[in-house]
């Protein structure tokens, strides 16, 4: 997967980790991939439901020792 | 005007006294739909964060003018973000839940049912967020604790406030929609943890077996506690009579429902002990005796000052599910179509077996949503 853009939200809680992502997605173009890197537990059901809203789709997501990593493609 | 916090104590203070509160909850749709603060006067609407985050300009014509608005979202930090904007936007009364959700889940409030026949009275502990009811009963200095809710702290404050130390510790059942803080309040104040044998079998840890006919003395003679074996929630649920006046339930029978069987299995399980127990073994009890249970399920069945109790003569005349004549009608409505199973159920149980032993942060995570225990008939 070709990423365009990493927003890195380690160590952040709500609502930090949607408003870095918001706006770096308006700095990508549509079709590009946006990396999402995060540890709050609360950011999976919020990205979900705020790239659907937004008309972004979530292409894939993984967790690592506590690390979720989002790939969020620009609509 | 400046932004407030609003504790889950004061909130839960406006829902029993049945004050206006305009809600604005800012967490995802899905998270809302599943499970939120409910009230006589509670008004709410769902707006996510993330929809905010440019500015409340969009919502501000949904929003009450002259009244209190509660901002609320999962932990507390949207919903401070959120209430910021709307200060700023100009209205005048804005409060944010602290500790979001979270705290809502965890805030345990005691409630006094009355007093006992020769001293000692009992108390109900109302999670109001959850919907899990559990109970102290006091006497002459002891305290018996049933169905004890993970926050182990608010009843051991209660308990030092009131001079009373806690003897036993007793769950009606192995639980499955939250995490028993019955061993850790046993272990803490000395007491014994007791559990009804047949639900215990892959319990890990040392306890005392709750066995109908082995009664408990509470404050050397005051108050009897008597066990009553009553499966069908699950095969060792246990209902205890308190001082000849109280029966307190488990999850076999709420004031508007009844339990549901499938918790720890298979649907359809334990039908027929359910059946048993509400249909023949309640039946021989007095009806005079009032119901406690472990849980409520709508706000409506909370009373006066927030009690959840009623008359077992009365709940045999309104309660739907103590009235399918029909066996076949009443095992198709306990296995079938039933609701979802309450969040991280299998990871509760084996908890509170002792087989895993999650951080407290997890712990709180397993128990977030509505407690899901009964079958409305």
């Amino acid at each position: 997967m070709n990423i365009n853009k990493t927003v890195d939200a380690k160590g952040l809680a709500c609502p930090m980790p949607i408003v870095r992502t918001k706006k770096a997605i308006d700095e990508i173009e549509s079709g590009q991939i946006l990396e999402v890197i995060a540890t709050d537990k609360g950011a999976k059901s919020d990205l979900t439901a705020w790239a659907k809203s937004g008309g972004h789709e979530l292409v894939d997501s993984k967790e690592e020792n506590g690390v979720f990593s989002f790939y969020i493609k620009k609509g | 005007m400046s932004l407030k916090p609003l504790t889950a104590k004061e909130v839960t203070t406006k829902v029993i006294n049945k004050e206006p509160l305009f809600i604005l909850d800012v967490r995802n749709e899905s998270d809302f739909s599943d499970w939120k603060i409910e009230g006589e006067s509670v008004k709410s609407i769902n707006v996510p964060y993330f929809d905010l985050i440019d500015g409340v300009e969009g919502i501000v014509d949904q929003l009450p003018k002259d009244e209190n608005i509660l901002v609320v979202c999962a932990k507390e930090g949207s919903s401070k973000f959120v209430g910021e904007q709307l200060v700023e936007a100009g209205f005048g009364q804005v409060s944010y839940l602290s500790g979001g959700m979270k705290a809502w889940s965890e805030h345990l409030e005691p409630v006094k049912i009355g007093d006992l026949k020769d001293g000692g009275s009992i108390y109900q502990f109302v999670r109001i967020g959850k919907g899990c009811l559990s109970y102290m009963i006091a006497s002459n200095g002891e305290a018996l604790v049933v169905d004890t809710a993970r926050m182990t702290d608010v009843y051991e404050k209660f308990a030092s406030e009131q001079n009373l130390t806690i003897k036993y510790v007793v769950d009606t059942h192995l639980h499955a929609d939250h995490i028993s803080g019955g061993r850790k309040l046993a272990e803490s104040t000395g007491g014994a943890y007791y559990l009804p044998p047949k639900d215990a079998g892959e319990v890990t840890f040392e306890h005392e077996e709750l066995i109908e006919g082995n009664n408990f003395v509470v404050g050397n003679t005051t108050v009897e506690v008597q066990p009553i074996y009553s499966p069908g929630h699950t095969i060792g649920s246990t209902s205890l009579i308190v001082d000849g006046s109280y029966l307190l339930t488990g999850d076999i029978l709420f004031v508007e429902s009844i339990g549901r069987p499938d918790l720890a299995g298979k649907a359809g399980d334990w039908a027929d002990d359910l059946r048993e127990t509400l249909y023949s073994k309640y039946k021989n009890l007095s009806m005079d005796l009032i119901v406690l249970p472990a849980h409520f399920s709508q706000v409506s069945e909370l009373g006066e000052n927030g009690q959840v109790k009623a008359e077992l003569g009365e709940l045999y005349k309104k309660n739907e599910g103590l009235n399918i004549s029909d066996a076949e009608r009443f095992n198709k409505t306990v296995s079938e179509n039933l609701p979802p199973q309450p969040n991280a159920y299998q990871e509760i149980r084996q908890t509170n077996m002792g087989k895993i032993d999650p951080e407290e942060e997890e712990q709180r995570e397993m128990e977030i949503g509505p407690n899901r225990c009964a079958v409305h008939g």
